[in-house]
């Protein structure tokens, strides 16, 4: 178990075994904040930030912890860092924790992260177990953040729209109108949207692998047939 | 298991409740003061959205007096009446009522009213209703709850008090009714209300719970 490499824990984290569209964890912050890119974002950073906490200290004290116990010792490490942030998120980006609300202290029952906590981190070292929880959480942002701006072009004909919650008054030129005068698409922006949304996303997913399969099929019997 | 496994089992749990529970008190306690100053800044930033910055001089955010109307103000609980004083004279209050029969739960409302009880203006603050279809009240969505501004229970007469489709003079919006309904009542109804209680609204020194319950 130990000899896994991190390259081959960031490619799972990120791509071969993505929370979002090959665990299909954490479907209830993702389907319910992702009305807009920069929400996405928000809920996603949050997320990374809470997942590689709770990695590092579950690896850290996994000789510690008897097995007996160990899931509420996770739970209870994994509220206290959402709760930590969510406070922080209160503080610092106040109007951003308004729009994204009950999602953030929601985090808490995101399988993601207790699936990591028990699935790896509590089997890995140190190291290792900061890349898994940044790879995956990684891997679900960017999710998040396509599958909002999908959303978003479609459903309000914007793109990172109200990016100044998050950036500062600075950062309103990032915010684009990809239509004007766009009477906005209902069906993205309710729930229908999301899941059809996430099920375009995952069907690309599998077609790029297909491909991918497909193409290394090819050089092999092709390799085969030339030496042959 | 064993008794000592579990007394063990037990004490390290409670080691790392006492540690996380250290862990967010700390985080509380550090960013505590600036969220309640972020709360301020966003209730302040909407209450001079209704009443000018220049048009009081008191601190409108302290200000306050609590009242309890479920009947006209829409809320079972106590409701903030922030008043805008100039130089102690009375300019307006802000009630933050709110609309109970909304389409998807109760609508939280700022209505802000000047002292001759003219509306200075509505902004909703919470709401639930459907995006695209009954998020036209907000004010970032469409200026609908605009319209409001300068009205008052004589203008227009109570039976303009409603949807065009009631036969009022307020607009609905395409596809929802019942959010437009449901805040054209509540601003009339905290009209009532403050008509019936201006005087009390605004007695000096009174800063917490009048508790004028009627209807």
């Amino acid at each position: 178990m130990s000899e896994i490499s991190y390259q081959q824990i960031s490619r799972d984290g990120l791509w071969q075994n993505n929370v979002a569209l090959v665990q299909i964890l954490g479907l209830c912050p993702l389907l319910a904040v992702t009305s807009t890119a920069i929400n996405g974002l928000g809920l996603g950073l949050a997320t990374i930030l809470v997942l590689v906490c709770s990695n590092i200290t579950v690896s850290l004290i996994r000789n510690l912890v008897r097995s007996e116990i160990r899931i509420p010792v996770f739970v209870l490490v994994i509220a206290s860092f959402v709760t930590a942030v969510e406070l922080a998120m209160n503080a610092f980006f106040h109007d951003l924790f308004k729009v994204l609300g009950i999602f953030i202290p929601l985090i808490v029952t995101n399988c993601a992260i207790l699936g990591r906590a028990e699935a790896f981190a509590s089997k890995n070292p140190v190291g290792k177990s900061f890349i898994d929880g940044l790879t995956m959480g990684l891997g679900f942002t960017v999710i998040l953040v396509l599958l909002g701006a999908m959303r978003e072009v479609i459903g309000f004909g914007t793109l990172f729209a109200q990016a100044h919650m998050m950036f500062g008054e600075t950062a309103r030129w990032i915010t684009i109108t990809v239509f004007e005068d766009y009477s906005g698409f209902l069906l993205a922006i309710l729930p229908p949207g999301a899941f059809i949304g996430l099920g375009l996303l995952i069907a690309l997913k599998n077609l790029v692998d297909q491909g991918a399969e497909k193409r290394q099929k090819a050089t092999t019997t092709a390799l085969q047939q030339a030496e042959a | 298991m064993p008794w000592h496994n579990m007394v063990i089992g037990a004490l390290i749990l409670g080691l790392f409740s006492v540690v996380g529970t250290g862990l967010v008190a700390l985080t509380f306690k550090g960013t505590a003061p600036r969220i309640a100053e972020n709360e301020r800044q966003a209730l302040l930033h909407s209450l001079h959205q209704l009443i000018s910055p220049d048009e009081h001089d008191n601190d409108i955010y302290t200000d306050i007096v609590t009242v309890t109307n479920k009947a006209l103000l829409g809320s079972k609980s106590g409701v903030n009446v922030y008043r805008a004083r100039m130089g102690g004279q009375p300019v307006a209050a802000v009630i933050a009522s709110s609309a109970p029969d909304g389409y998807n739960g109760s609508i939280k409302l700022l209505v802000g009213i000047r002292y001759d009880g003219t509306l200075a203006g509505v902004r909703v603050i919470n709401h639930r209703e459907t995006p695209g279809l009954g998020d036209g009240i907000e004010a970032k969505r469409s200026d609908w709850v605009l319209g409001f501004n300068g009205h008052s229970l004589i203008n227009p007469e109570a039976t303009g008090w409603k949807v065009k489709k009631d036969g009022g003079q307020f607009d609905q919006f395409t596809g929802a009714t019942i959010t437009p309904r449901a805040v054209v009542k509540a601003v009339y109804n905290t009209l009532r209300y403050y008509q019936q209680h201006r005087e009390t609204l605004f007695a000096d020194g009174l800063t917490d719970s009048v508790d004028v319950e009627s209807e």
